[in-house]
């Protein structure tokens, strides 16, 4: 499980990193969001990956991580998921604004020079 | 001196700094919803009292006591804790200085106009927010605190430069996002591979445990602290990362460039923070050393080599920011006591001055029609106006340059002094070099633009140049199509005053504060040393963020239940 994860995790950002050095906004901004998932995936499995153990010790459990999953990465990829949301969002309003006012879509806001 | 806020607030002084922003901003944005004239007066006043907390805070840090503050009470691994120690009191009293000077700026391109364009309906909250995130960055000892606040003064940041766009702004407004999102996802891969390792991500609690990390664990926890020194690069914008700054601090709204003058020191103090405490310990201290100073001492070469080249005076305002930079991460890199004292006393006047750089060159251009552009301007300028700019022209780029009056000389000499006795032959001779060298590039840049705006002496067909987005700068024809926002009365009749009297203000404070970093230099230069030598005592920081109790509750319900026979 350990190893697929990692592979799904690479092939994330080795798209999200392609994606993001291409010169179209709509693709760097997609890149950004697979890069986003790649991150966040991380950070969970960062807390080891477990199947079938709840992030809460139940009484008279001993206080090690051995039983239950350790419940602060998944708080941490909850914040970093709101604050991903809200900046491709932004992003996004961006895009389109730079889009309306160059009408190109280029992220220099102009057609490159052949 | 005696801790009258202390013992006021009880201890909660600490967190002021954050709360009192975030609850500045969010009535702000009820505020400005409901189109309230009272809005620039208490946007001015929460900075005020922002800026008198600063002070306190300073005066309560000057005592030598890291100072630990328990969000929610709870103790310090396993809450959120905020410190106040030297350095971060002397970043906080600069945010606000920076701020002070930035928003009565802005109050006086609101005044100089008739009636507020929809524009800048939210410009207040923003910077209310942009101040929470930079306080906040400078008081959190929890590494994915820093994180969060970087985002606050992020988000923030990307409203303010975004503010009013034109295509330039737009352009260099999308690179800087995209830029600043990537830094982010780098920054989490960072967090990530330190929970992993450590699992704790607070960073006297990470001190700890990194100098008790198994030999395969450390490997991993190197790349963790490489990864966030490029973070933090990207922040402060040391050689490789820098090439977002020069285009988006030339076309962002002067008061909000002039605020972004302490996002660059954000990094600084970031990369400063994290090694000299987190990896600072015995078994991954120098893990910035091989590289840090010689890509500071070429982000510096290369600043200066823009700064001659700069064909605005925004652009070369904005060089000034990245060779400064490079100066505080050599500082920060070199590693030593004594380089480390002399960075944080520069930091002081390069901050001042690079705010006051970007105020200034808006009313230069302003004065010359609009156009900041470094050629010989179509009319003489009145006597006043001539006289006032020029004197402001002159402290400003002896701050900047270090030349001997101000207090960047003292900097940059104390700098060197300190490098030739804590750093080794070749390196020292580089550094004795390029400082040196970028200096007097420097000096012939601002002489040169000087002597071109004031006293036209342009030579005989140098040729007009493109500014450094590549776009000729659109003079006359960009300001009357478009009320830029912020920017003053660009219309207004250029010879009876040349700048709302806020403005003015604005300008002679920033000066001032100058000029009295210069005299008090003294003071300023004794807690820099203390301060650096505060970061050296990693130990007592670490005691104290981990040793830190909760307080007492002031309300037990716990007991007062088996008081009253509800709990057994």
């Amino acid at each position: 499980m350990l190893a697929l994860l990692a592979l799904f995790i690479g092939t994330l950002a080795g798209c999200g990193t392609w994606l993001m050095l291409r010169a179209r906004t709509f693709d760097v901004i997609l890149g950004l969001t697979l890069l986003s998932y790649a991150v966040n995936l991380f950070l969970f499995a960062m807390g080891r990956v477990k199947v079938g153990a709840a992030p809460i010790a139940g009484a008279g459990a001993p206080p090690t991580l051995a039983q239950v999953a350790d419940p602060l990465p998944q708080a941490l990829v909850l914040t970093a998921i709101v604050i991903s949301f809200a900046m491709t969002a932004l992003l996004l309003a961006l895009a389109l604004r730079t889009h309306g006012e160059a009408a190109s879509d280029h992220v220099d806001g102009e057609e490159p020079r052949r | 001196m005696s801790l009258e806020a202390g013992t006021l607030l009880g201890g909660h002084e600490i967190v002021l700094p954050i709360v009192l922003p975030l609850v500045a901003g969010a009535l702000l944005l009820l505020l400005e919803a409901g189109r309230s004239r009272w809005v620039p007066a208490f946007s001015l006043g929460a900075t005020l009292l922002g800026a008198l907390v600063a002070v306190a805070l300073v005066a309560q840090a000057a005592q030598g006591q890291v100072q630990v503050y328990l969000v929610g009470n709870w103790r310090a691994p396993w809450g959120i804790a905020l410190t106040l120690d030297r350095l971060a009191a002397l970043m906080l009293a600069l945010t606000s200085v920076v701020a002070l000077a930035a928003l009565t700026h802005a109050l006086g391109a609101a005044a100089g106009r008739a009636a507020a364009p929809r524009g800048d309906s939210h410009f207040h909250s923003l910077f209310q927010f942009q101040l929470m995130g930079l306080h906040g960055a400078f008081l959190t000892a929890d590494l994915f605190n820093l994180f969060v606040f970087f985002e606050v003064l992020l988000a923030a940041s990307y409203g303010l430069l975004l503010h009013d766009a034109d295509r330039a702004r737009l352009r260099a407004g999308l690179h800087y996002v995209v830029f600043n999102l990537a830094g982010s996802a780098l920054f989490l891969v960072a967090l990530g591979l330190l929970y992993g390792v450590a699992g704790t991500l607070n960073m006297a609690d990470l001190a700890h445990k990194l100098a008790r990390l198994p030999a395969t664990d450390l490997r991993l926890a190197q790349a963790a602290g490489l990864l966030l020194l490029v973070v933090f690069a990207v922040k402060a914008a040391l050689l490789p990362l820098y090439f977002w700054l020069p285009a988006t601090y030339a076309s962002a709204a002067p008061p909000v460039a002039a605020l972004f003058a302490i996002m660059t020191k954000v990094g600084v103090y970031a990369v400063a923070r994290t090694t000299s405490l987190t990896f600072g310990g015995p078994t991954l201290a120098g893990l910035a050393q091989p590289a840090l100073p010689w890509l500071a001492l070429a982000t510096l070469l290369l600043a200066a080599q823009g700064a001659l080249a700069a064909g605005r005076l925004r652009t070369l305002a904005a060089y000034l920011v990245v060779a400064s930079a490079g100066t505080l991460l050599l500082a920060v890199g070199l590693g030593g006591p004594g380089t480390l004292a002399a960075g944080l006393f520069y930091l002081v006047n390069s901050t001042i001055a690079a705010a006051l750089w970007f105020l200034l060159a808006d009313h230069i251009g302003r004065a010359h029609g609009g156009s900041d552009r470094l050629e010989t301007p179509a009319s003489a300028l009145p006597a006043r106006t001539w006289a006032l700019l020029g004197l402001g022209f002159v402290i400003a780029a002896a701050a900047a340059a270090g030349l001997p009056p101000l207090a960047g000389f003292f900097g940059k000499a104390l700098l060197l002094q300190a490098a030739l006795r804590e750093s080794t032959g070749t390196l020292a001779a580089w550094v004795m070099a390029i400082v040196l060298g970028s200096s007097l590039a420097l000096v012939v840049a601002l002489a040169r633009a000087g002597s071109t705006l004031f006293w036209g002496g342009r030579q005989a067909g140098a040729p007009a140049r493109a500014d450094a987005t590549g776009t000729p700068f659109r003079a006359g024809a960009g300001a009357a199509a478009r009320p830029f926002a912020l920017q003053g009365a660009a219309t207004a009749a250029p010879d009876r005053a040349f700048a709302p009297w806020p403005q003015q203000l604005a300008l002679a404070g920033l000066a001032a504060a100058l000029v009295a970093v210069a005299a008090a230099a003294g003071p300023v230069a004794d807690y820099a040393q203390a301060a650096a030598a505060q970061m050296g005592e990693r130990q007592r920081y670490i005691d104290a963020v981990l040793g830190a109790p909760a307080a007492p509750p002031a309300y037990d319900v716990r007991r007062e239940m088996r008081e009253r026979g509800e709990l057994k």
